[in-house]
């Protein structure tokens, strides 16, 4: 079959979602109406990195035309607690700042308007006095002891410090023939969905027995867990904090987990206007003080043997998380903790995670969490390896690679590795890029002087999160005073109409991923009917519908964990309904086919009943289907994977349910004129278990793909010296378009995890982990022919031309400045 | 990012904006395709009272073949511009440089005349209209001036068009048929806001290049038919000039390598249209013969 009628065809399936997204019929959060008298929220922030406030007066804009009330800091302190954060640590995060702002973009007031624009107004009549403190902008800075502190009551701008030592790295690294070093720096990025935030909060007086009650419709996309932080912020039960969840979102990346404060933000408001108030985050806002990506500095170590063969690794690795510590943050480190020796077997290995405070946007989930930082180090490694050792990066990969027959394999720092094949992946990838003719390309362009690179870059992609992950971050005696977290409930509930219609829920929270048309082809697949006859709703409503802390649509839990729970819960249905109408087909509950709409005996064909009047059944005559158990009308299930422990207490943690893999391939060349980067092949290789759905698993790499291209070229959210915030639109934050992506060649292999019910594992983000550092690698195999190549070897990202051309000057023996003399000071 | 309050006036007739526009001065602002403008009221950066939109203003979409040139009305868009049947063969230098303004969305509404009012400094359209010798005409109630570009330009954003004037049109020069014209862009993304810019011509005696650099305004350089190694020093001698931005040492360096190579590659460029022309030419000639 040609790959266009596989990827086209019938047994791909269109998505149930397309047709009302390409008709400009999508229900997204904005479109949804609201009710009369809702006012609309604009929301004042701080235009300074540090600063002591002397005053924030709102009494001009309180008078403003339109303005029905300002939601200021004393609201916030009378009538809500700051956010709890993951760790215990000397300053929370307030909703609204009071007595000092510490990034720009910070929250300070709340305008509650007739309608945005006259929200906006209002916002210029506002006067905010600030007496401007030094600001703690980068890493190195914050780390300095006599330096700025992020907040001036800071003892230190270090509120988290935590060595861990697996097998023994330091006998290793002592009788190693080879040590091989890097210290890299990954930057502050984001993921920039097309949608922004929005929400829209309510308060009811009456509720919670007098005390007050809030509802909110948002595209906040989990964690869940979150939903408990707010409602403690709230001071309110968490049945009374109300949370729905739209049809649609456009994108989410895990951005919109960052909303969970504006939420709380909102709630106060409308309870400080008496109405019902709407904010819709706009792009400014989103880039400025939304989340990020942490930044990261990293020094890397590997003891080498002179095959290449890594004994033991060294991570001493500093995050940057903005100006507070907010929740789920530590976890960009703890997430990738148990699998920080990657896809290769190493026994031995030492980290030191330190997190530091600065005066930037606080971080958060970005596709890839974690990934990103911890492979631009480990995978640049790899390569600094093999030219170090004068190996070929290939052989450094298969001799390190975890064997094919040691799965599950239980990696130094506590990941289960479920399953894979990682040398037949990267036999399949190298297959597709059909290497030998790349690297006789390669030969040729050198011998013309022109910089052609080819790079590689294998990775472990874990999925489902362990719930318990980041008390990693605590000690051992900590993590046992505040008792086992652990797990990562899934929920799926089916369940059958009067008419025998079947109707499913799920709590993945879908951002376009397509999640409907995955549910809808399972269920259908268990009672022999169409995808087309399965209504699944993928809403949320934390006071209806099934759902636990793990909810949301993060760290790719749906294939492997909601799709699974799905399968359960509609198998466990039709168990139900064959328990009941087994007796009118004569036969036993186990030989009930389910086929075609219709019901029959194994074996026999030609006696039918129609499916949907037997589904229907129980709900007109229940009477009649008491004894083989209650009325089969409707299942729910909370699927959890079995391996999902708390962290030992030796700080083994397995943080992930699955880990798929990744190995791809880039061949590129640079211009030796411009600087710029041109792609020539890009093959990415993926095995993510058993795939549920080839086009939208496709669909996943190319998006992710270019995302991470972005992240590679062209990306960076940049602050000048006084911490001022320079990529507040998108002709300043450079995403990548259509015309700068190339297509990868995307391949798979299937080993499929042991641990899910369908054998399914995440690849949403995979090449938000694989691609940035394998292009950089490609680029430093590019420049490797320059005689002096290693004074070029330190790639930072993004790789833009300037910087790429600074590069090959570099790695010419000029100054980086280029051909032109350049004179420091004045020219005339 | 919702703009301050304005009043909107749709334009009719052109008599109309010159006469609001000696009433609101300053207080009103131009809107031809918003492409600029919208994104700079959104932002609050500007204020303006007044919107004149003449985008559906007929007498002002003119595009006319003249003489000894084109004549390009203030509504004209961007887009038709480029899909004017002989623009590759009458000005080749901006059939070259208009596929480099923003993507076909943003042609396809923001106009020509626009871009010269706005006067962006990395913005490719009046760099072309200082390559090309074009003049622009000034209308008010005071009547109409037809204005060099060399002295339309006057500081980035900043142009000799008065509060009370707005744009009529554009006149651009046909090239002539012994030139060859180049134009070459280095931006981060592919349409992307330009880094550099080399806008070059070669006729059969002079050469002429106009870089964008970074500097506030266009800068044209004529140079005599020299070969390679004094074209770059000449190129050189640009890059030293270029005024240091405060914004980074690496985009300063950056910006006088890449004037010298791109500048280079223009002119080398141009040269070889203009030569390939001439043999298309010779060819033709022969033929008839
Ligand atoms: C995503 C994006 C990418 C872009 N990329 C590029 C690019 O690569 N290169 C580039 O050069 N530009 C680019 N632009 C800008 C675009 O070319 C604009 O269309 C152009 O700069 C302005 O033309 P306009 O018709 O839209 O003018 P408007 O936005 O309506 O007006 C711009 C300014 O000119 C004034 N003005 C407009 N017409 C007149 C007139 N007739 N008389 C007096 N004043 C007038 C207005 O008052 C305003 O101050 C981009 C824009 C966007 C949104």
């Amino acid at each position: 079959m040609s790959e266009r009628a596989s990827r086209f065809g019938p047994s791909a399936g269109t998505r149930v979602e397309d047709a009302a997204l390409l008709c400009g019929r999508g229900q997204f959060a904005d479109d949804l109406g609201c009710k009369p008298g809702t006012l609309h929220a604009a929301i004042l922030r701080s235009s300074h990195a540090h600063a002591r406030l002397r005053g924030v007066d709102v009494s001009a804009a309180e008078r403003a035309v339109g303005v029905r009330a300002v939601l200021t800091a004393d609201d916030v302190t009378r009538w809500s607690r700051p956010l709890l954060a993951a760790l215990r640590v000397p300053v929370l995060q307030p909703v609204l700042a009071k007595d000092a702002v510490h990034y720009v973009g910070e929250p300070l007031a709340v305008v509650l308007a007739e309608n945005r624009y006259l929200a906006e107004d209002a916002l210029e009549a506002i006067r905010v006095e600030y007496e401007p403190l030094p600001p703690v902008l980068d890493i190195a800075q914050a780390l300095t002891l006599d330096g700025p502190r992020a907040h001036a009551d800071l003892a230190q701008n270090i509120v988290s410090d935590r060595s861990y030592c697996y097998g023994d790295p330091d006998a290793a690294l002592a009788a190693a023939s080879h040590r091989v070093r890097l210290q890299i720096a990954y930057p502050r990025n984001t993921a920039t969905p097309l949608e922004c935030g929005v929400v829209v909060a309510e308060h009811f007086p009456d509720g919670n027995g007098g005390h007050g009650a809030y509802e909110v419709m948002s595209n906040f996309t989990g964690p869940m867990s979150l939903h408990a932080v707010m409602a403690m912020a709230l001071q309110v039960p968490e049945s009374h904090l109300r949370l729905r969840f739209p049809r649609d979102v456009g994108g989410s990346f895990g951005t919109k987990q960052s909303l969970f404060s504006a939420i709380v933000l909102l709630c106060l408001a409308a309870r400080k206007a008496g109405a019902p108030v709407k904010w819709v985050e706009d792009r400014r806002e989103h880039m400025t003080a939304a989340t990020s990506a942490t930044a990261r500095r990293s020094h890397i170590e590997a003891a080498v043997q002179d095959d290449g063969r890594i004994a033991a690794l060294s991570f001493d690795q500093i995050d940057d998380v903005g100006a507070y510590l907010r929740a789920p943050e530590p976890a960009t480190f703890y997430r990738m903790h148990g699998c920080l020796t990657g896809a290769y077997a190493i026994q031995h290995l030492r980290v030191r995670n330190r997190v530091v405070l600065t005066n930037k946007t606080p971080t958060g989930l970005v596709r890839g969490f974690g990934g990103p930082q911890v492979y631009f180090a480990l995978e640049r490694l790899v390569q600094r390896i093999a030219v170090q050792l004068g190996l070929d990066p290939l052989d450094v990969y298969r001799r390190n690679f975890i064997a094919k027959d040691a799965f599950p394999y239980r990696a130094a720092a506590g990941a289960l590795i479920d399953s894979g094949d990682y040398a037949a992946t990267l036999a399949v990838a190298l297959q597709a890029a059909d290497i030998t003719a790349l690297r006789d390309r390669q030969r040729q362009a050198r011998s013309e002087g022109r910089l052609y690179g080819i790079g590689f870059a294998a990775v472990v992609e874990p999925s489902i999160s362990n719930m318990g992950y980041v008390t990693a971050a605590l000690t051992a005696e900590q993590r046992a005073h505040a008792g086992p977290k652990q797990g990562a409930l899934a929920a799926a509930t089916v369940q059958i109409d009067p008419l025998g219609g079947i109707t499913v829920g799920i709590d993945s929270m879908p951002a376009g991923q397509g999640h409907r048309t995955v549910c809808a082809q399972r269920v259908a697949a268990v009672f022999g009917l169409a995808p087309g006859d399965i209504v699944v709703n993928s809403e949320l409503d934390t006071q209806k519908d099934a759902w636990s802390i793990a909810a949301g649509n993060y760290s790719c839990r749906f294939a492997g964990a909601v799709a699974g729970a799905v399968q359960i819960a509609a198998q466990r249905l039709r168990d139900r309904v064959a328990q009941h109408c087994a007796d009118l087909l004569g036969c036993a509950p186990q030989d009930v086919v389910f086929a075609a709409g219709s019901l029959h005996a194994r074996g026999q064909p030609e006696h039918i009943l129609p499916l949907a009047r037997v589904l229907s059944g129980p709900h007109w005559a229940p009477a009649l289907s008491t004894e083989a158990g209650p009325p089969p009308l409707r299942e729910t299930v909370f699927f959890t994977p079995e391996t999902l422990h708390a962290p030992s207490s030796d700080d083994r943690v397995n943080a992930s349910a699955t880990y798929g893999f990744v190995f791809d391939l880039c061949a590129l060349e640079i211009d030796r004129t411009t600087g710029r980067v041109y792609i020539d092949r890009y093959v990415t290789a993926h095995d993510a278990g058993r795939l549920l759905h080839p086009a939208l698993a496709d669909g996943q790499v190319r998006g992710g793909f270019a995302q991470a291209l972005g992240a590679a070229l062209s990306e960076e959210l940049r602050y000048d010296g006084q911490g001022r915030f320079a990529s507040q639109t998108l002709s300043d934050y450079l995403l990548p378009t259509c015309l700068d992506v190339p297509a990868p060649i995307i391949v798979h292999t299937q080993t499929p995890s042991p641990f899910t019910p369908l054998g399914a594992k995440g690849i949403g983000e995979g090449n938000s982990m694989s691609t940035p550092v394998c292009i950089a690698n490609a680029v430093a195999d590019a420049l490797s022919s320059l005689p002096q190549s290693e004074h070029c070897q330190d790639l930072r990202l993004p790789l833009t031309p300037a910087t790429v051309l600074a590069l090959v000057a570099g790695g010419q023996g000029q100054a980086a400045t280029g051909t032109v003399a350049v004179q420091t000071g004045k020219i005339r | 990012m919702k703009p301050a309050p304005f009043e909107y006036v749709r334009i009719d007739h052109p008599d109309e904006l010159s006469a609001l526009l000696t009433e609101h001065g300053p207080e009103a602002a131009v809107l031809a395709g918003g492409q600029s403008l919208m994104p700079i009221l959104n932002l609050r950066l500007r204020r303006p009272r007044v919107l004149l939109d003449l985008s559906r203003c007929r007498a002002l979409h003119d595009l006319t073949p003249t003489s000894g040139g084109l004549q390009i009305g203030a509504a004209v868009t961007q887009a038709t511009v480029l899909s004017w049947p002989r623009l590759a063969h009458q000005v080749p230098l901006l059939a070259l440089a208009l596929p480099h303004v923003g993507n076909p969305q943003i042609r396809s509404r923001g106009t020509l005349c626009g871009s010269l009012a706005h006067a962006h400094p990395q913005a490719e359209l009046p760099l072309c209209l200082a390559a090309l010798d074009g003049e622009i005409v000034l209308r008010s109630q005071r009547g109409e001036r037809r204005i060099a570009a060399a002295d339309f330009f006057i500081a980035a954003q900043k142009t000799a068009c008065r509060p009370d004037e707005y744009i009529a049109q554009a006149h651009i020069p046909c090239q002539s048929i012994d030139e060859g014209s180049a134009f070459l862009e280095v931006a981060v993304r592919v349409t992307g806001q330009a880094q550099v810019a080399c806008a070059a011509i070669a006729g059969p005696h002079r050469l002429r290049l106009a870089v964008l650099a970074g500097q506030a305004t266009p800068q044209v350089h004529d140079y005599p038919l020299l070969p390679e190694a004094d074209l770059r020093d000449q190129l050189d001698i640009i890059a030293r000039s270029l005024a240091l931005s405060c914004a980074s040492a690496d985009d300063d360096a950056y910006r006088r390598q890449l004037v010298v190579s791109l500048g280079l590659n223009a002119l080398k460029q141009a040269q070889r249209a203009r030569d390939r022309r001439a043999a298309v030419d010779a060819q033709i000639m022969e033929h008839r013969r």
